[in-house]
């Protein structure tokens, strides 16, 4: 098909340019040609009879009204090949490794999501040795779940040590405005676990294009999506979602679109939703695990809150400690009935002590708590936190389950704690001892 | 008759303005846009403006349109098949059965379409009418057994004034599409009937007579039908910030409800949640009709990573074939969830069309919209002395949790029971987490109305006592009111907490409410003469584990007296306790 090329540019802005052109389609590809030949990559994202609304890639810094546009009459596209496992890219798709560029079949991404018939119930447990995880939030395969946490909490290594410490297949890393040595942290954990045979990277970092970042999603989705068609068990780490939707953000303003809240677009939630909800456990073939980050201060802001209605679940770092409340595993209960069976019941009756010494908590600072029971329930929360909330001190469910026990019984007399008699009898600890 | 053509002119997401339009349109009239590959996307006219301009919400993804191609407009509005083959099935928000779906492609590929019902499955059709009958909309001409009940096949809605029956088929069986009637109206032009029609989804049925909810609609859920209750043909609202227990809550009534019919609208949610619902409930049983629970079910799943344009269809859908098991005679309730991201789709497609947007960017005309939805809800006199009703459960899903926002607003304004998820109790892990003293109903409940006032008090006291707890520490206050206080978390955690993944306790029936409400009370009642905190606390410590221990036992084993007895002996341990000293 031939080519047309077009040169009138009507406007260009941070990241969006218009120009006139006919019969180009919705959502194709395009190249920028600049006068001294170098290309650059853009999408068709609005048309309005001759005048095509454009996304460039890599920004409209020293775009010239006299570059040129050819319309490549595709749509974006991915490789995909066995080949690319061990290898780095940008959000374009082009190899930042030296390593060969992408010659791979190529795969349409962003594509449409999966029938609802065709998805399993989840019903397989990681174990991830992380007792916060593996006892009160447990991950299950095919989950899409973000940490939330500060910026600056040790996240990204928890993502790490998650996906190496798991029995994953394939591990897809899509970093989106991630500092340099963040990446450089990835790619040396990934290699120090012996896992790099196993992983492909897209990564965006602060210096590159917001276009691109907000692409590093969809490729790593995409990619993924094929393998887990393939059979193999995907996990997909996408750090850091806050960041993507602030690129959205700005495109969005660049668009003139009548902002929601705080000035993000109305359809946050469902370009999040449409992101997230690749992950699935796939009748007759594989999975696909997401673990996200969504960096913030406050749950409420429209980033956390929309990923949270999406999401199944999150885990909630404050501190270095995954806590317990704000943390959550919607898929929990499709496992933990078929782990062990006192694991539901201590679970949630550590979970409402912890909840009674919480309140504790804040008497405590008008000095009114004296009596033997609540200043037991704020000895409890101390032992709680240092021996279980730690993200790193790696541990086995059933170890972490029999640790559980002891706490309780080391604060708490049978009667107070709120379980069933039979479980009780079977499980209560005749000794106290933290041997751990 | 001549369809409507015209030419797409411009694209921006699901927003598709067309011009040239060579004939009349109507606005909210289906229209087709054929891409360069064949593929036709199905679009809805939202909008007709001046120099013969319309624009069209695309219900499928938008890629690869061009200025130019061609639009063909149906000349029909937005419409639902109603008929025998609803049942058990699960369709996305156009209709579309996703198993069928399937059959063809793994993923949901855009311009898809295939028949809502099934059109060569055969039904043993018994006609109520003969020869020479004279009938009119909603009159019954037959009879089909489906599922759980005997499917009426109606005179379609749509139909005005007296028609004279010319033909009826005799008994046998037949296929949805094959004629089984054939009327006459007075003019003398005939119509030929089958066993299924349609209906425009955005427009409500006509009650044949409205009646005003009055009558409980058992939910299982303690705290729902002893304190908030929702009643048959009523409406129920639950806000509430994610991770408080919607999904759990929505599940246990979808299970549970004392209904005929449960509808599922899974607008712009996890496809997840909608896939547990589909794949575990052809394997649970229905106790009260021996079939699977999935037999009494209908799924709608337009979940949120599918075309956003389809979400206001898929909770239309939903109404509509709620109106039509109304019509049945049938109680029917609608679990749509969520109505917020109905409202978000709205307010991306108003943005496209640049209306001025009303508070948080949401358009003007959102609460009128939500209120015309609930209002499809109600209790229908039926001919014959038959009843029908359809209760709706929205909920809602405010942005940062919180209610004060356009669509929680104009969502309270329109139903008759507010269920309040909050965090503070679901952190606590005191499911469901449906606030105790900001929830309200205006419906009747199982339980006698004093009987409700004595428990919110108690509650509203526990509330006040635990805040002075928190000030004043235990020795704070008296030993009266600690009791006072003992007894309304002991309420809390035996009556009002409910595990709903347990098999005997996430189920109350009726029955069995009102035993254990008069338990409660007997305990409340009972005067406590102990002395000092730590014996008051024990002493309630011991009766919530002997409770908790009967809540999980079934009414027919022997130990469920046993148990009862022996809570109320702890309970008369509480009174005696000074004596034995």
């Amino acid at each position: 098909m031939l080519q047309k090329t077009f040169e009138n540019i009507d406007s260009i802005g941070r990241a969006i340019m218009r120009i006139k052109a006919r019969g180009v389609h919705n959502k194709e590809l395009a190249e920028v040609i600049y006068p001294n030949g170098d290309k650059a990559f853009a999408q068709v994202i609005a048309l309005e009879d001759d005048q095509v609304t454009m996304q460039l890639f890599s920004g409209g810094f020293g775009v010239a009204t006299n570059c040129k546009v050819r319309f490549l009459g595709k749509p974006i596209q991915v490789g995909f090949s066995e080949d690319m496992l061990g290898r780095v890219y940008s959000g374009n798709g082009r190899p930042i490794d030296n390593g060969p560029d992408l010659t791979a079949d190529m795969i349409r991404i962003a594509g449409p999501s999966i029938n609802p018939v065709k998805r399993l119930i989840p019903k397989d447990m990681i174990r991830t040795g992380v007792p916060m995880i593996d006892v009160f939030n447990t991950l299950v395969r095919s989950q899409k779940i973000p940490i939330f946490a500060k910026a600056g909490e040790p996240y990204n290594r928890l993502l790490a040590n998650i996906a190496t410490q798991t029995d994953a297949d394939v591990i897809i890393i899509g970093g989106v405005g991630l500092k340099y040595d963040e990446f450089h942290y990835f790619r040396e954990r990934i290699e120090e676990a012996g896992s790099k045979h196993k992983t492909i990277m897209f990564i965006h970092t602060h210096r590159d294009p917001i276009v691109e970042g907000l692409m590093v999603p969809d490729l790593a989705l995409a990619v993924g999506e094929k393998f887990a068609l393939q059979g193999k068990n995907v996990f997909v780490l996408l750090s850091d979602m806050t960041q993507w939707s602030d690129y959205l953000r700005q495109v969005a303003n660049a668009q003139d679109q009548i902002p929601a809240n705080q000035g993000y677009p109305g359809d946050l939630y469902s370009q999040l939703a449409a992101r997230y909800e690749k992950a699935a456990d796939i009748d007759g073939a594989g999975s696909l695990t997401i673990l996200g980050v969504t960096t913030m201060d406050d749950v409420t802001h429209p980033v956390p809150d929309n990923t949270g209605y999406i999401t199944e679940g999150q885990f909630f770092m404050k501190d270095g400690f995954l806590e317990l409340f704000g943390s959550l595993s919607r898929l929990k209960q499709q496992v933990n009935n078929r782990t062990r069976a006192d694991h539901r019941s201590i679970m949630n009756a550590m979970a409402r002590l912890l909840s009674e010494a919480e309140e504790r908590v804040k008497a405590q600072k008008f000095g009114s708590v004296k009596d033997d029971y609540s200043l037991r329930l704020l000895e409890y929360r101390n032992t709680f936190q240092y021996e279980l909330m730690d993200p790193f001190r790696y541990l086995e469910l059933e170890d972490a389950l029999d640790l559980c026990w002891v706490i309780m019984a080391k604060h708490f007399k049978k009667e107070e704690v709120g379980l069933s008699s039979a479980l009780l009898d079977e499980y209560w600890p005749t000794t106290t001892n933290l041997t751990y | 008759m001549q369809k409507t053509k015209g030419e797409v002119i411009s694209v921006s997401e699901s927003l598709v303005g067309v011009t040239n339009l060579q004939g009349p349109i109507s606005n909210g009239e289906v229209a087709h846009i054929s891409i360069e590959d064949d593929t036709r996307l199905k679009a809805e006219v939202i909008d007709v403006k001046s120099g013969g301009l319309a624009y069209l919400q695309v219900f499928e993804d938008t890629s690869w349109i061009k200025v130019g191609d061609a639009v063909i407009f149906d000349g029909q509005a937005l419409s639902v098949r109603l008929g025998p083959g609803i049942l058990g099935t699960v369709t996305d928000g156009l209709q579309n059965p996703l198993y069928e779906l399937a059959k063809k492609e793994w993923f949901l590929e855009r311009g898809m379409e295939v028949d809502p019902l099934d059109n060569t499955k055969e039904w043993s059709f018994s006609p109520m009418v003969k020869v020479g009958d004279v009938v009119s909309a909603g009159s019954v001409i037959g009879v089909v057994p489906e599922k759980i009940f005997q499917h009426k096949i109606f005179v379609p809605f749509s139909l005005n004034g007296k028609y004279t029956v010319k033909h009826i088929v005799p008994e046998g069986d037949y296929t949805i599409v094959q004629d089984i009637a054939l009327l006459e109206d007075l003019k003398g032009s005939s119509i030929s009937l089958q066993m299924a029609f349609e209906w425009p989804v955005k427009e409500s049925m006509p009650f044949h007579k409205r009646s005003v909810p009055q009558e409980p609609l058992p939910t299982g859920i303690r705290i729902l039908d002893a304190l908030f209750p929702i009643a048959r043909g009523g409406t129920a609202c639950i806000p509430g910030p994610f991770g408080a227990g919607k999904t759990v809550l929505q599940h246990s009534l979808a299970r549970h409800s004392l209904v005929d019919v449960v509808i599922i609208a899974a607008c712009g949610e996890r496809a997840g949640e909608a896939v547990e619902i589909f794949k575990d409930f052809p394997d649970l049983m229905d106790p009260r009709t021996g079939n699977s629970l999935m037999d009494r079910t209908y799924i709608v799943g337009n979940t949120s990573s599918m075309p956003v344009a389809a979400r206001e269809a898929s909770v239309y859908l939903a109404a509509t074939v709620g109106e039509y098991f109304r019509k049945q005679g049938l109680d029917v309730l609608i679990l749509a969830d969520s109505t917020s991201r109905w409202a978000q789709a709205l307010r991306e497609t108003s943005g496209r069309k640049e209306e001025i947007p009303g508070p948080e960017a949401f358009p003007m005309y959102i609460s009128t919209l939500i209120s015309a939805f609930y209002d499809r809800a109600g209790l229908e006199l039926l001919p014959e002395n038959e009843t029908g009703s359809l209760s709706i459960i929205g909920t809602v899903s405010p942005a940062g949790g919180n209610f004060d926002e356009p669509v929680t607003q104009a969502t309270l304004l329109s139903t008759g029971a507010f269920w309040g998820l909050s965090r503070a109790l679901s952190d606590a892990r005191k499911y469901p987490a449906i606030d105790r003293i900001d929830s309200n109903s205006r419906y009747p409940s199982l339980l006698e109305q004093d009987e409700v006032e004595y428990l919110l008090e108690l509650l509203r006291d526990g509330k006040t006592i635990a805040s002075n707890l928190i000030l004043m520490g235990e020795k704070g206050i008296t030993d009266e009111a600690y009791i006072r206080y003992q007894k309304a978390e002991l309420t809390d955690a035996v009556f009002l907490q409910q595990n709903s993944f347990h098999d005997v306790d996430g189920f109350t029936n009726p029955e069995r409410l009102k035993e254990m409400c008069a338990a409660i009370r007997q305990i409340i009642d009972a005067p406590v003469h102990l002395e000092g905190k730590e014996s008051i606390r024990s002493h309630f410590n011991f009766i919530r584990q002997a409770f908790i221990d009967w809540n999980t036992i079934l009414p027919d084993d022997e130990a469920y007296d046993k148990q009862r007895s022996k809570i109320m002996n702890l309970v008369k341990q509480g009174l005696h306790a000074t004596e034995n000293v």
